[in-house]
């Protein structure tokens, strides 16, 4: 019984037909990009509420943009947060060592040594500016392109590596995607892979943190094309609901692959905004202004920890590469996007306000970028003794079916008995346990 | 009924005759009490005591910090839960009815599930959600379903069903106990009395069933035991939930000497005590509430035909529910009730 196919009704009256809106992103490849319209504050010219303020007071800030570092470089306004120079050399590395070790693992898989890689160009300023306004050991749920806070954190490089190439001294025992980390100790949540899924996650992190009367807050990280899915909306509920000291990062960095910020929401508000319909507070900042990010994040980890509740926090910012190593953006967008982009790049930003500063110069910055290029490429070297993908060094064959329970159940004994026998009739030679 | 091995021996602690929702009761204020990690939310189920009374008095007892209502959100009641897995709890989320499970369902099977596997041991989600399941109440189509079986397709899920008090609230403490995340389904048909298929008949209360007897304090039934309901020769029935008492009835009434098997542990199974009892009896009967097409009814023919083939002599039945949505006014045509079981009982006799 064939159903007819849909078909127009009946016309009412002289009504127009409705329309359907596809959002579509002002620039394709080869187009002439012009950022004018995009609204850029002044920089030092946002009022800084009290920590503890009201929601209501912050959602002006959710329509606005804060930022500190200007067009010559000063830090101004309420929000400078006067950070010592060592302080922001030391973030100024972090953001240079991210970008190295970006730069080296993208090569990486072009050479075939792993299977995939995510660089976080252009958004150092965001992972790596909060990693410095949180404590270490505030728990961090991050969506994939947070490596800066590991690197923050302190979490070494060749344990880094060594998951990126899914070798045999991989902590994960090559289980998951390159880039997925996972670090305990480092207070950093194993990555899901999954969009949007830890936002509830460190919520109930977060509520549990405070049904225990603890001190440490949590925050939850993901990019604006996510904040799309349910979970951001169960996250916020609930954040709301609970009073749950969390810090909700959302980092708009235009594109969720190939899809611009439009199909996300972005023709209509801001993302910052969405915290006024919860009643929670919320801020928009400069994501390119390591200051900017510090100085929000700070203000909302201390209002966290004085129980007045959750703060979303959008980072505008801009992809200023491919996705992953997966896709290719010229094929989609303008690639005068990133060199036309008003916010500029966060590490320039930075090492030129240390310039001004008379805390830096050129020479220093020079002999930084090759200190931390050597320090990446002696880690990398280091991990490849331990393998690379599909090159044997992988981890032991029975790892497969651990830890999917805490304790093996006989079915998968089983089917590991049968996953070795298959194994001895490949490799005769094969004995789990040798080197392989 | 044999006797569960446990930290506690039963004989030595006197009995009282619970309902089955009274023993889920008692087993969740005795996890609260025993350790304070142990936190319950869920809609309704605060101050109120759920929709089904599971925890009422709770949150007077253990406070508000402790127990407490969510917002009508099933992926944030799984996902928070997940956090606070990760922080150090031991969650117990209920959701209201399993066919409200699926908002929650991405939560369970790409987080909660993988914790473990995907950190190699670093967060593990040691939650059990709890949620009452199946028909029989004129519920409709979305307060009646089984969904069992696209949890026990998930790896790194643990599935459990009790169908008394006594098994209700040893497993339920096991449950919370464990640090994997399990699924407690919880057969809300007999969650006030046992029930055996004959609907028109007036419904029996627990108290004139012995497993209504339930020890007090703490005691645990292992994960992944079976319950042999009743020893026989003639044919093996692997059943869980309501569909025990209704196979118990039913060949009873016929005076069949059936092994009765109640799997009270879907995943991981207990597969010695099936292989035992069908390489003894030669025959299998299969039954489940839920949806036929890919039900666990089907993962047990496989298993049964695996591992005892040469041991059966009729091929293995398997009475399910219809692949119709839960129908409302026709709800016990849906149900496989006796004449349906009966049937099966009838091809299995006759075969061999």
């Amino acid at each position: 019984m064939a159903r007819k196919p849909a078909k127009a009704g009946n016309r009412r009256g002289n009504l127009p037909p409705l329309s359907l809106h596809v959002p579509e992103p002002p620039y394709r490849p080869g187009d002439k990009v012009d950022y004018s319209h995009l609204p850029v504050s002044k920089a030092g010219a946002q009022p800084r509420p009290d920590e503890t303020c009201e929601p209501a007071e912050t959602h002006p800030l959710c329509l606005d943009l804060i930022r500190v570092l200007d067009e010559d470089h000063r830090a101004l306004g309420p929000w400078d947060p006067k950070l010592d120079a060592e302080t922001l050399r030391r973030m100024l590395r972090v953001m240079a060592l991210t970008r190295a070790f970006d730069e080296r693992m993208f090569r990486g898989q072009r050479q075939g040594k792993t299977s995939f890689y995510m660089k976080c160009t252009g958004e150092e300023a965001c992972s790596i500016g909060a990693a410095f306004a949180l404590a270490d050991d505030d728990m961090v749920f991050p969506s994939y392109r947070q490596q800066g806070i590991l690197i923050a954190r302190g979490y070494p490089l060749v344990e880094m590596v060594n998951q990126i190439y899914s070798n045999r001294a991989d902590r994960l025992k090559g289980r998951q995607l390159p880039v997925m980390y996972s670090s305990r100790e480092h207070s950093f949540f194993t990555i899901s892979g999954n969009l949007a899924t830890q936002y509830p996650q460190a919520v109930g992190w977060a509520m549990a943190s405070a049904i225990k009367g603890d001190t440490r807050i949590a925050s939850g990280w993901l990019g604006e094309g996510s904040s799309a899915e349910g979970d951001f909306h169960a996250a916020l509920t609930f954040a709301a609901v609970y009073n749950a000291p969390v810090v909700l990062n959302l980092v708009n960095n235009q594109y969720a692959i190939s899809s611009y910020s439009g199909f996300a929401g972005s023709e209509r508000t801001t993302f910052a905004a969405r915290a006024i319909g919860y009643g929670i507070a919320g801020l928009r900042v400069d994501g390119n202004d390591a200051l900017a990010v510090y100085a929000a994040v700070q203000w909302a980890a201390n209002r966290a920890r004085a129980n007045a509740g959750p703060t979303l926090i959008e980072h505008f910012t801009y992809r200023a590469e491919a996705h992953s190593t997966s896709d290719d953006p010229g094929i989609y967008r303008s690639a005068h996007e990133r060199e036309e982009w008003p916010l500029g790049d966060p590490v320039t930003r930075l090492k030129r306000h240390l310039i001004a500063l008379g805390e830096w110069s050129l020479e220093r910055h020079e002999a930084m970028d090759r200190e931390v290029a050597e320090a990446v490429r002696v880690a990398a070297k280091e991990a490849e003794k331990n393998g690379i993908l599909g090159q044997g060094l992988h981890h032991p064959f029975h790892t497969m079916f651990e830890d999917v329970y805490e304790e093996l159940p006989w079915h998968l004994e089983e089917q590991a008995e049968q996953a070795i026998r298959e194994r001895r009739i490949k490799w005769p030679e094969w004995e789990e346990g040798r080197k392989e | 009924m044999s006797v569960e091995e446990g930290p506690v021996s039963l004989h030595d602690a006197p009995t009282r005759r619970l309902t089955m929702i009274e023993a889920i009761n008692e087993a969740l204020d005795i996890m609260l009490e025993r350790d304070p990690d142990v936190v319950i939310f869920g809609e309704d189920v605060g101050y109120f005591g759920g929709v089904f009374r599971a925890t009422a008095g709770l949150q007077a007892k253990y406070g508000k910090n402790r127990v407490f209502d969510t917002p009508i959100n099933e992926c944030g009641i799984v996902g928070v839960a997940v956090g606070m897995g990760a922080y150090g709890l031991r969650p117990v989320p209920e959701i209201q009815f399993a066919d409200y499970i699926y908002p929650g369902f991405d939560q369970l099977v790409s987080e909660a599930a993988r914790l473990r596997y995907r950190s190699a041991g670093e967060f593990i989600a040691p939650l059990t959600l709890r949620a009452p399941f199946g028909g029989g109440i004129f519920g409709g189509q979305t307060h009646s379903q089984s969904p069992e079986a696209i949890f026990t397709h998930v790896a790194g899920l643990k599935t459990v069903i009790p169908s008394t008090p006594h098994d209700a609230k040893g497993l339920l403490i096991a449950a919370i106990e464990d640090n994997d995340p399990v699924i407690f389904l919880e057969p809300k048909r007999i969650y006030n009395g046992p029930f055996d298929g004959y609907y028109e008949k007036p419904a029996r209360p627990w108290s004139a069933h012995p497993a209504s007897e339930v020890p007090e304090g703490y005691y645990a039934i292992p994960l992944g035991k079976a319950r042999i309901v009743r020893e026989g020769e003639a044919l093996t029935v692997l059943a869980y939930g309501t569909m025990v008492h209704v196979a118990e009835a039913v060949l009873a009434e016929k005076g069949v000497d059936a092994e009765i098997i109640d799997l009270r542990t879907l995943v991981p199974i207990d597969v010695e005590a099936v292989e035992k009892s069908v390489q003894k009896t030669g025959k299998c009967l299969v039954i489940h509430e839920a949806t036929r097409t890919s039900g666990f009814g089907g993962e047990l023919v496989a298993l049964v035909q695996e591992r005892c083939f040469y041991s059966l002599e009729a091929p293995i039945e398997r009475v399910t529910g219809f692949d119709t949505p839960y129908p409302h006014s026709l709800e016990w045509a849906y149900f496989p009730g006796p004449v349906r079981i009966g049937e099966a009982v009838d091809r299995l006799l006759a075969a061999g």
